[in-house]
């Protein structure tokens, strides 16, 4: 879409080789998220002098990186028009069944044994369980017709109870594992680093564009819009709507349990009310990079900008010492400021084009 | 393709080469049987047309062929063999391919997008966008227009969304092409067209299901016709034999003497003047340039054109629904300043939309509520709503109209095509208005349904009402209107007394600044 109205702009603008106002108006337009990112980034480098610092930009990379992961699992269900309530709760369980798996193993009581799973075992079931949980969601979507933010809404609190269950409401401590258990390094993938960059960044980065190549260039990524945009319409072309809504859950789900697992390795512990609230801040970076809450419309670039928006503005904000009370009624604001911006550019648009035709003549 | 069908199955071996047959196809539905004991039969390379007024089961049989609906009872036999297309893609693999009535499209992806939605062609995996663009301008350029295949859907008008959709079935290679009402949002020369690319999918063997309101039509391209009528066949025929008469008589089970005919009235004064309206197109040049007309009371306008000659644009303005605007309009000799949709229905404008689906009525009401939606404030007591007044309201509505409804708190979707398009002029009278602007109000509904639609017309005009009646359909229009104004290219380019106008010069000034190539073409017969 993005490429559409750029050519519409070098058509328009062919005929007279000059910059006019409404060229400027629509650049700016196009850009406003990328604008605010840029925005933020200048207001805080102006009033808090270490946040352009390495290190600084670093931490709040991988702080990013965790909101933006769940992001990008979002984003796939916020295209098919539907909601991921259960991601907070996901990450939590995932974190507490992690947890569990490298400090008590596998108890298998009939044979008076328990099992410690290596590392990489540990991971792997994680992922493949948090993936089961959105698979699930989907399920009841796609079969039994729940609206997805009551099927979401009560993953939220079976996830969230299942992670308090698992060790009684306590924490797992000292997530190290055991040489002799062969489970030991589960930190590495918190704090493991490539080229200077922590891994958690690097996976934000793949992930972002794996999801992206998904979105734009292959059939399922057209199936997700075409069930956003008119699930009926796709239904009747052959479209697999229940599939294709299961996997977007399961995609969220896989996103989450990756998340719960580089919460709790770079804590080195899992507590079980990690990734309180984790679905707001993804759902809010997801509408705030341009994505439709009704479906259809969007994309993982914009999730991606909006991530780090929201980002940059939580840590300049604890920088800057501003209260955490202020802080949430400034995010809240943001929020809300760009979703009017997106409508008031449709808009926009519309005005800039006549008014471009006006100075043709 | 596997060819040897013949002699396989005694059942099969009529005279004809059939290629698919339905046998004793039965659908119950809670509460109505939609089909009883329907035996239908395809003919191979032949346009197969079904008719039927609205409910009387056409659409509900396509859906079984097409795998969307299963029937209660019943088989299919395709090629002799039984099938049971259990879906959409199903029914795709038999090579049976369907255009629906009401559009399916996904308006927030691009046409190429649409046209290939589920028959995605791929390199590695992934999108071959280059092969998937070129081949959709083939098949657009086939249907001999222009639209580009990475617009938006939801920029199109709706004839150009039919064009998609047809566009969209054509990129699947079938044996077997439902149409169900393929040209309710096409103009004369796209018609035309379609009715070319059909002749030459039947050369190729294809066989075509037709399913239609427009009865010329059918007997210009049908082969075969079935006719339908609650939810039974009741007659079936080579086309050479049949006449309009004996398809309307098979549909309606009666004689339709003069279906719709207009009555003669006398005009009062000018009631609605506008001058130079004029509203300009977002990439350049104008959906309406610098339009000027006026309407007296009592007065049926016609407005004829081609799709996308600005009709719908017109109608859309006067109802203010397009704020951008600009020009001088008097009602009643006073001038109209307000530019908001509320504002204008307080002045007497009302809009009857072209898409009722999309803009007539809201799906999750009941009749009721849909009839009231436009007038609420009429009917409070305090601040709250007065039951017993909006029961007085949609009551007198219903009957006025005979809107064919049991109760007023039936959901507005289980009603038929008809009876839906009559709530929606039913929530527009309901606003006293004096001016009905309706736009295609008789699309896609049944024989029936358009004579009670003209003759409300009739009646408001008795009214001292001013009806603009903008159509497609040349006898319609032709039929109804006291005057008619032609557009092209958001122009008014011809204006026809009733006297004056036969088929000819509207034609000819509906293609006026479209070139020769256009207005050449379809003209001759």
């Amino acid at each position: 879409m993005e490429n559409k109205k750029m050519k519409k702009a070098t058509q328009s603008t062919e005929g007279k080789k000059r910059v006019t106002k409404t060229d400027i108006q629509q650049f700016l337009l196009r850009g406003r998220a990328f604008i605010a990112l840029i925005i933020v980034l200048v207001v805080f480098a102006v009033l808090t002098p270490q946040f352009l610092t390495t290190s600084n930009i670093v931490i709040m990379s991988k702080h990013v990186a965790i909101n933006a992961l769940l992001a990008i699992g979002m984003t796939f269900v916020i295209l098919t028009g539907g909601i991921d309530l259960s991601v907070g709760s996901i990450v939590g369980m995932i974190a507490m069944i992690a947890g569990g798996l490298i400090n008590e193993g596998i108890n298998l009581p009939r044979l008076g044994i328990i099992v410690y799973p290596h590392t990489w075992m540990v991971i792997v079931i994680s992922l493949a369980l948090g993936t089961l949980m959105g698979a699930i969601n989907g399920f009841i979507i796609a079969r039994f017709n729940v609206a997805p933010f009551i099927a979401t809404l009560g993953m939220l609190y079976v996830a969230r109870g299942i992670a308090g269950l698992r060790n009684d409401g306590y924490t797992f401590p000292n997530l190290v594992g055991r040489p002799e258990y062969g489970n030991t390094g589960f930190g590495i993938l918190g704090s493991g680093e490539l080229l200077g960059i922590n891994y958690s960044i690097w996976l934000m980065v793949l992930f972002a564009i794996v999801a992206y190549i998904i979105t734009t260039r292959s059939p399922f990524g057209r199936h997700v819009y075409a069930i956003g945009g008119n699930e009926n319409a796709a239904k009747l072309s052959g479209v697999r709507v229940g599939s294709v809504k299961i996997i977007v859950y399961s995609i969220s789900g896989f996103c989450s349990a990756l998340v719960g697992l580089i919460w709790a390795s770079q804590l080195l512990a899992s507590h079980p009310m990690s990734g309180d609230a984790a679905e707001m801040t993804a759902i809010a970076a997801v509408v705030l990079g341009g994505t439709s809450l009704a479906g259809g419309q969007g994309g993982v670039g914009g999730t991606l900008i909006g991530a780090f928006v929201i980002g940059i503005l939580g840590d300049g904000l604890v920088m800057m010492g501003v209260s955490s009370f202020w802080q949430k009624v400034i995010k809240g604001a943001v929020i809300v400021f760009t979703v009017i911006l997106d409508q008031v550019q449709a808009r926009m648009q519309e005005r800039i084009a006549l008014q471009k035709q006006e100075e043709l003549k | 393709m596997l060819d040897k069908t013949p002699a396989l199955d005694e059942k099969t071996s009529v005279a004809e080469d059939v290629i698919l047959t339905t046998e004793k196809i039965t659908k119950v539905f809670p509460g109505t049987v939609a089909l009883e004991d329907v035996s239908f039969h395809v003919h191979r390379g032949k346009v197969n047309v079904l008719i039927g007024e609205n409910g009387a089961g056409k659409t509900t049989l396509m859906k079984i062929l097409a795998g969307v609906e299963q029937p209660t009872s019943g088989k299919i036999y395709l090629n002799g063999k039984e099938i049971h297309p259990r879906s959409p893609l199903d029914a795709n693999r038999h090579g049976i391919g369907i255009i629906y009535q009401e559009l399916n499209l996904c308006a927030n992806l691009s046409v190429v997008d649409n046209i290939f939605l589920a028959r995605e062609i791929t390199k590695s995996g992934l999108l071959n966008q280059k092969i998937q663009k070129q081949r959709a301008r083939e098949l657009i350029s086939k249907l001999e227009q222009k639209i580009d295949p990475e617009e938006l859907v939801a920029d199109l008008r709706i004839g150009q969304q039919q064009i998609v959709e047809i566009s969209k079935a054509l990129a699947q290679d079938v044996k077997i092409l439902i149409m169900d009402e393929p040209t309710s949002a096409l103009s004369a020369a796209e018609v035309e067209v379609l009715f070319r690319i059909i002749r030459e999918l039947t050369s190729r063997g294809v066989s075509i299901i037709y399913i239609s309101h427009k009865l010329e039509e059918l007997l210009q391209i049908g082969d075969y016709i079935t006719v339908l009528r609650d939810g039974r066949k009741v007659a079936e025929d080579k086309s050479e034999n049949v006449n309009i008469r004996w398809m309307i008589e098979k549909m309606v089970g009666r004689n339709p003497a003069a279906l719709f005919t207009r009555k003669e009235r006398k005009l009062g004064n000018v009631l609605l003047k506008v001058e130079d309206l004029t509203l300009p197109r977002l990439g350049g040049g104008y959906l309406l340039d610098h339009v000027s007309f006026t309407l007296r009371e009592g007065e049926i306008l016609g407005f004829y054109g081609l799709m996308g000659a600005g009709r719908s644009d017109l109608v859309d303005c006067l109802a203010g629904a397009r704020p951008q605007a600009t020009g001088s309009i008097w009602l009643n000799g006073e001038p109209v300043t307000t530019s908001t949709i509320s504002g204008r229905i307080h002045s007497g404008f009302v809009l009857v939309p072209e898409d009722r689906q999309r803009y007539g009525l809201v799906p999750t009401l009941s009749v009721g509520h849909n009839i009231l939606l436009a007038s609420l404030q009429k009917y409070l007591k305090g601040t709250l709503l007065d039951h017993k007044k909006e029961k007085a309201a949609t009551d007198s509505k219903i009957k006025d109209l005979s809107i064919r409804v049991a109760d007023p708190q039936q959901l507005i979707t289980s009603l038929s095509g008809g009876n839906q398009q009559k709530v929606v002029v039913a929530k527009g009278l309901l606003t006293e208005p004096k001016i009905l602007l309706l736009d295609e109000p008789t699309r896609g509904i049944d024989v029936g349904a358009k004579s009670e639609i003209f003759e409300i017309m009739n009646r408001m005009a008795g009214q001292h009402y001013g009806v603009i009646f903008v159509s497609s359909e040349l006898k319609e229009v032709l039929a109804m209107s006291d005057r008619i104004l032609v557009m092209s290219k958001g122009k008014i380019t011809g204006e026809f007394t009733y006297s004056e106008a036969t088929e000819e010069k509207l034609v000819t000034a509906s293609a006026i600044g479209h070139g020769p190539t256009n207005g050449g073409n379809h003209n001759g017969k």
